[in-house]
């Protein structure tokens, strides 16, 4: 079929013909759709003038506890005052700088890896600039060199936290639930029970029950004396966890690809690895990148967790914020919509790029 | 419940590990080796450990590790915070993560004992009481049969209320929230007949959250006892004294009206044998702990003494006066042991 048969058929008429032809079609379309597209438009008439009221006109941002108790919506003036805490938690006032840039540069980071689809000379720049920029980005944060005084992780908190424990989480749980996929699809019987059960176990039980067992059980089993860090321990609960998930995302794509593929490859007398990564990979990873990013995003969600073990990210630093002081802590709702609103800024953008991510992919499909 | 069976077994274990291995001195050691104290404090609890604006850990649960912190070093700034829940607060101290728990922590029999845990001193009396909207026309406790009660889990609050409704055979239906903030926003919104937490928290919540505080009353029962107070692991008799003795000094310092202002001139004039034992001025003190001679004397000059502590932080943040914190000599039951 050729790419013009899809298009509709090019519009007639003035605008407002058209548009009168668009919403019979599209919004009166027989009485119960009228009454649907009715329903809809009282329920927003409804809902919209109160929020904007409440968040617009009668808001104020006056970073001030007396503005907001005279205010009669709502009180920005908590995330405003509270913004440095929100934002970087505990980290020691003076030294947030630190945090700061390690986020901005993270970002880079992440941005320069995202955009290498759209420009390939970035491709060779990926792995340099992780291993180049983690380190440097762990050197801000805890300092101890340079003449940057040392900072323990116990202090570290807000955006920078979730970013970290989710970028970290990201990296290190790909390929490891790639291992543990091609692991559960493997012909070596040894191989193939501990992926399934390790799959089977973490995907059994919840993030916060691994959370927990790895911040308050495990520290028990070890020698007197010997700790291991908190906020290490939380990361490697999420890797392991977002591990067992990703690798049942891979097995999907790699059963999809025909059987074919892998005696094409075995027929050019390809290793194992080899035609898994010429030939297998390249075509299951593309088929699975919606649920791959669905996972990314509920595990960048899920970060949210570690405030039960008492690692603040931004979720957490936001309640922090309300307990700095107790004449602050009636404007919960402000507080929470503020990091709402963070949350789907960053949710909304991945979900973006893995449409965009398919569609640049599938262009090879399309002939 | 089993969790905690586990847990509890599971601490006991290591306890006990734990006191074979400890040598005298071993954990006060390790402080003066690294350079600083780390500290348990709470996640977020006004007045009593919450990070300001700036995200400065203060209240007077803060203060106790500050002044154990400018016995040892002379600098009360020597301390590093970690934020625990209550499920973790144990573990951390029996696994060595932190120094001490300052955490708005109830001495009990279970985690004195069992736990390998010493409590020493007791910096916030608090109790157990019942928040109810006026409306509802109740003025006691024991009329509260049947009642709905909002209340946060894993705390002794939750099993103090199940005491109390048990023992005057009345039933009650508990509306459990993780969440302080969504635990007050049911209570006002009316999911819950009654709210019950420590009255130093009914009393915030009752000022800052309620649309109009006079709407809602404190029920004059106070169901249970809560002595909050600093807590180390068991091992290190050293490290107990200095914890317990900082604790001390900073309430005999306000017994002797010793304040952060007027410590230098008490130093250099007081004629009072008590005040110059503390401060150092006749020495012996500070020999004894193992400390300098000055470490009273930082306390109060970094920290304060016990009533400027709890003024800028309990009464200041919370609107609560002294009630049964107050000195032994103004009829409260602060009373320090004497520093001689």
């Amino acid at each position: 079929m050729s790419e013009n048969a899809k298009l509709p058929p090019l519009p007639t008429g003035t605008f407002s013909e058209r548009a009168v032809a668009w919403s019979k079609k599209n919004l009166f379309d027989g009485w119960f759709n009228t009454l649907l597209t009715l329903g809809s438009i009282a329920f927003l008439v409804w809902l919209i003038p109160p929020i904007v009221e409440w968040a617009i006109i009668n808001a104020t941002l006056a970073p001030s506890i007396e503005a907001c108790a005279e205010a009669t919506g709502a009180c920005w003036g908590f995330v405003n005052a509270n913004l440095r805490l929100i934002l970087f938690g505990t980290y020691p006032f003076e030294e947030q700088w630190r945090p700061l840039l390690a986020m901005i540069l993270l970002m880079g980071i992440i941005c320069g890896s995202l955009g290498a689809v759209k420009y390939p000379s970035l491709r060779k720049a990926i792995i340099p600039m992780w291993v180049i920029g983690v380190p440097i980005i762990a050197i801000l944060m805890w300092g101890g060199v340079f003449g940057l005084t040392y900072v323990q992780n116990s202090y570290w908190g807000g955006l920078p936290l979730t970013l970290i424990l989710s970028s970290i989480g990201v990296i290190f749980a790909f390929p490891f639930g790639l291992l543990l996929a091609l692991g559960r699809q493997s012909h070596m019987p040894a191989i193939k029970t501990v992926s399934v059960v390790y799959i089977e176990v973490i995907r059994g039980v919840p993030l916060i029950t691994v959370l927990f067992m790895a911040s308050v059980m495990f520290p028990l089993f070890l020698p007197d004396g010997v700790t291991i860090d908190k906020l290490l321990r939380a990361q490697i609960g999420i890797i392991l966890f977002t591990a067992a998930y990703l690798a049942e995302v891979f097995r999907g794509g790699l059963q999809a690809v025909p059987r074919g593929q892998f005696e094409a490859g075995d027929s050019l007398a390809l290793s194992y690895w080899q035609s898994m990564r010429l030939i297998i990979l390249p075509q299951a990873l593309r088929l699975v990148i919606p649920p791959t990013v669905n996972s990314f995003i509920s595990m960048f969600k899920d970060t949210t967790l570690v405030v039960i073990i008492g690692l603040f990210d931004f979720l957490g630093t936001v309640k922090l914020a309300l307990r700095s002081d107790p004449a602050w802590t009636k404007y919960y709702v402000e507080g929470y919509a503020f990091a709402a609103a963070i949350f789907f800024l960053i949710c909304f953008s991945m979900a973006k790029y893995s449409a965009y991510l398919e569609k640049e992919l599938r262009k090879g499909e399309q002939r | 419940m089993k969790i905690q069976t586990i847990l509890a077994a599971g601490a006991m274990t290591v306890a006990a590990v734990a006191a074979q291995n400890a040598q005298a001195g071993a954990v006060l050691d390790g402080i003066k080796a690294k350079g600083f104290v780390q500290c348990g404090v709470n996640t977020g609890l006004p007045g009593f450990s919450a990070a300001n604006a700036e995200g400065k850990w203060e209240g007077i649960d803060v203060d106790v590790c500050r002044a154990a912190a400018a016995a040892v070093f002379g600098d009360a700034n020597a301390v590093q915070y970690t934020p625990l829940t209550a499920a973790q607060r144990f573990t951390a101290l029996q696994s060595g993560e932190i120094d001490i728990l300052s955490r708005n922590t109830t001495a009990t029999t279970t985690r004195d004992a069992k736990l390998g845990l010493t409590f020493v001193g007791i910096n916030y009396y608090d109790g157990q009481g019942f928040l109810i909207p006026k409306a509802l026309g109740v003025s006691s406790a024991t009329e509260l049969d049947g009642a709905t009660v909002c209340v946060e889990p894993g705390t002794t609050t939750e099993l103090n209320l199940a005491d109390y409704f048990r023992a005057k055979g009345m039933s009650f239906e508990p509306v459990v929230i993780e969440n302080i903030n969504e635990a007050t926003a049911a209570f006002f919104s009316g999911r819950c007949d009654v709210y019950t937490t420590d009255a130093s928290g009914l009393a915030s919540i009752r000022t800052q959250m309620a649309e109009n505080p006079a709407d809602y009353v404190i029920l004059p029962e106070i169901i249970s006892k809560e002595p909050l107070g600093p807590v180390v692991a068991q091992g290190d008799e050293q490290w107990s004294d200095v914890v317990r003795w900082a604790f001390a000094a900073m309430v005999e310092a306000e017994e002797y009206g010793v304040t952060m202002e007027n410590v230098d001139d008490m130093k250099a004039n007081s004629t009072n044998p008590g005040i110059q034992r503390l401060l150092g001025v006749s020495p012996g003190m500070g020999e004894a702990l193992g400390l300098d001679e000055a470490w009273a004397y930082n306390i109060v000059k970094q920290v304060g003494n016990y009533g400027e502590s709890y003024e800028k932080n309990v009464t200041a943040k919370l609107g609560l006066e002294r009630g049964l914190n107050a000195l032994w000599t103004d009829g409260g039951l602060q009373y320090a042991w004497p520093v001689r």
